[in-house]
């Protein structure tokens, strides 16, 4: 197996219920080793991908091969992967060891190696001496993690996993987010990981794959999908606040272009007279170490400028902003990144 | 503020006792009432125009022990219990399994598997009763196809008990199917995609995460069963009346041709504590046994 070869791929992949749209023309090629976020917004098809990966969808058009092996209508099991839900899916009246093992009996692994390899998940998970337990007497967190000890416990080398911090707490998600991908890299498995949640996905992925409507809009690394958005979708979801765009027409020397995409963090407030937008202010919203000033102008939209430290500008108040050429992103009419230089379709 | 605390209790009290009444009265005068009266009735002799009834202690009871009759109804009632309870259930489970998988016409299935339940048991012994009847009856008319002999299926008495209990399975095999479905329902689809990952078969789901499931439901229906087969004896008074020769008396039955065809309240009272005690014995059984190893959610 050369490295060239990814270890997952999906080529040109459909899947379509009663003509209405799963997903379409879905071509992902997954590197081994990899951590993979599928992110977009509800019903943006991230989920189907992931069921059609793991077998419990079948695709209507295309191929899926997983370690070189066409599976595209294999069953489940047959594709060496382990999966973790949404809602983690344990059996509520099998104790702890019992949920663990249960693939491992199945599968009809010896007693005394199923018992080590229940042991060494357990011991990664930190859940030993809950083994009595049944999920219903756990805490929330702690049924996550027994249900990452499930999915790992079989040492498959594909986890895949559905939004599995989407049940937990903001203060738990951003710990079990550093567990989860210690683990991976760890264990050296490949993770492909569905989230509506891009800080998961921007901070956890070394491959982020932004879908919407069942087509994906990107694909790329967390910077590649922040700094250069392949067209106005992905400007608006990534980021926080997201992208700012601005029709072409309102700045001079840009009416070329249809929209021109502004993050807040490139934006700066000057003294009147001296800015090449003006704008008024919407809101403050402050976050500590910063504060996200909220911005109106007539042809734009999601303007925002960051300032340092506390601010309170009351509503309504004028302000002009400047920015360096350098900092603009182009979009044509179809909403797709073009090249400045060029004025070609730059992705 | 104890005093406060002293009033406020009072009244928790107060309002407890208002919301437990309604039943304790019901209960008392349906229930409590009835059986301490059966109690103490079934230790009086009965009651004729030439001698007075008078305390015979568990001469009633001793005399009950005595009658074959008894015993063969007990035998009866047995058989009955024995076979109805564990084929209902059966057959209601893999009606509920098959029922609640994707099926075409599912919901016609379902009505079709409940339509039992809905009819009266008068009703569904007339039914029965044109099935039976040798010589008209469908079943031997299907027999006569490939040249069977007419058989009285309710008439003789290897056959009379076996076609009643046939009777009860088919009515109440619908009705526990409805209770297993809803049950099935209430298992997480997600739970069958993990086995799936895993490689579990489809019976080693079934066996390993849907029965444990319905455990709960299952002992319901159990319960429910076992109730039935003491308390419906309906079709008995359209199909056999207890005979031929009482083949197929239950004991219910029994008890009421005691009271009001022999009219021998006593015997029918000692009778009926019997029976209570019985079922008493596993309800006390249910609560300690088996609810501790049956999985709630």
């Amino acid at each position: 197996m050369t490295s060239s070869e990814p270890f997952v791929r999906v080529e040109n992949v459909a899947k379509r219920w009663n003509g209405q749209l799963g997903v379409e023309e879905v071509d992902l090629s997954i590197p081994r080793g990899s951590f993979v976020a599928l992110l977009g917004p509800s019903g943006c098809g991230k989920s189907t991908t992931l069921r059609l990966l793991s077998g419990l969808e079948l695709p209507d058009e295309g191929t899926i091969t997983i370690d070189g092996r066409d599976v595209t209508t294999a069953a489940p099991s047959e594709r060496n992967l382990s999966m973790v839900f949404q809602s983690y899916a344990l059996f509520p009246h099998l104790s702890v060891a019992e949920n663990v093992v249960f693939g491992l009996k199945v599968r009809r692994v010896r007693a005394s190696e199923r018992q080590e390899k229940l042991r060494r998940a357990l011991e990664i998970t930190g859940l030993l001496g809950y083994e009595t337990r049944k999920p219903g007497e756990l805490s929330g967190g702690q049924r996550q993690r027994v249900a990452l000890a499930r999915a790992i416990v079989a040492n498959q080398p594909l986890c895949l996993m559905d939004e599995p911090l989407s049940n937990l707490d903001a203060k738990l998600r951003a710990s079990v987010r550093k567990d989860i991908k210690k683990l991976q890299v760890d264990l050296g498995i490949t993770v492909i990981y569905v989230t509506h949640d891009q800080t998961e996905a921007m901070s956890m992925a070394d491959i982020v794959v932004l879908m919407k409507d069942g087509r994906i809009q990107q694909t790329g690394s967390p910077e590649d999908l922040y700094y250069r958005p392949a067209n106005t979708f992905v400007a608006e979801f990534v980021g926080s606040p997201p992208m700012a765009l601005i029709a072409g027409a309102a700045l001079p020397g840009f009416e070329g272009y249809d929209k021109i995409g502004l993050r807040a963090e490139d934006v700066q407030v000057v003294e009147a007279g001296n800015g090449r937008l003006t704008c008024r202010v919407s809101e403050c919203e402050f976050l500590g170490s910063e504060t996200f000033v909220g911005l109106t102008h007539s042809s734009a939209s999601g303007l925002t400028v960051s300032m340092p430290g506390l601010r309170n500008i009351p509503a309504g108040k004028e302000l002009e902003i400047t920015f360096s050429d350098e900092d603009l992103h182009f979009f044509d009419s179809s909403g797709r990144r073009i090249s400045p230089q060029t004025g070609a379709i730059d992705i | 503020m104890a005093k406060h605390v002293n009033l406020e209790r009072r009244r928790q009290a107060i309002y407890g006792w208002l919301l437990l009444s309604p039943a304790a009265v019901l209960l008392t005068t349906f229930a409590f009432y009835p059986s301490l009266a059966t109690l103490w009735t079934s230790l009086f002799s009965r009651e004729t125009r030439r001698r007075p009834s008078e305390f015979v202690g568990v001469e009633n009871y001793s005399d009950l022990f005595a009658d074959p009759t008894f015993w063969t109804v007990v035998q009866n009632n047995l058989i009955y219990a024995a076979a109805t309870i564990p084929i209902s259930m059966a057959i209601a489970l893999a009606m509920a399994l098959w029922a609640n998988s994707k099926i075409p016409a599912r919901g016609f299935v379902r009505t079709a598997y409940f339509t039992p339940t809905v009819l009266p048991m008068i009703a569904a012994a007339n039914l029965w009763l044109f099935f039976y009847t040798p010589g008209l009856g469908v079943l031997d008319q299907i027999g006569s196809l490939f040249g069977l002999p007419s058989v009285n299926w309710l008439g003789q008495p290897e056959t009379a008990l076996w076609a009643v209990i046939i009777v009860t399975i088919w009515k109440e095999a619908g009705f526990f199917m409805i209770f297993y479905l809803a049950a099935l329902q209430t298992i997480p689809e997600d739970l069958k995609e993990a086995a799936d990952i895993e490689g579990a078969s489809r019976w080693t789901y079934t066996r390993r995460i849907v029965l444990p499931l319905l455990m709960p439901t299952t002992l319901f229906i159990l319960v429910n069963a076992l109730i039935n087969s003491v308390k419906l004896i309906d079709h008995l008074f359209i199909l056999t009346k207890g005979g031929p020769n009482d083949a197929s008396k239950l004991i219910l039955y029994y008890i009421w041709e005691m009271a009001f065809a022999f009219f021998d309240a006593p015997q029918a009272a000692a009778m009926t504590i019997l029976v209570l005690a019985v079922l008493g014995i596993v309800a006390g059984i249910k609560f300690t046994i088996l609810d501790k190893r049956t999985h709630y959610q």
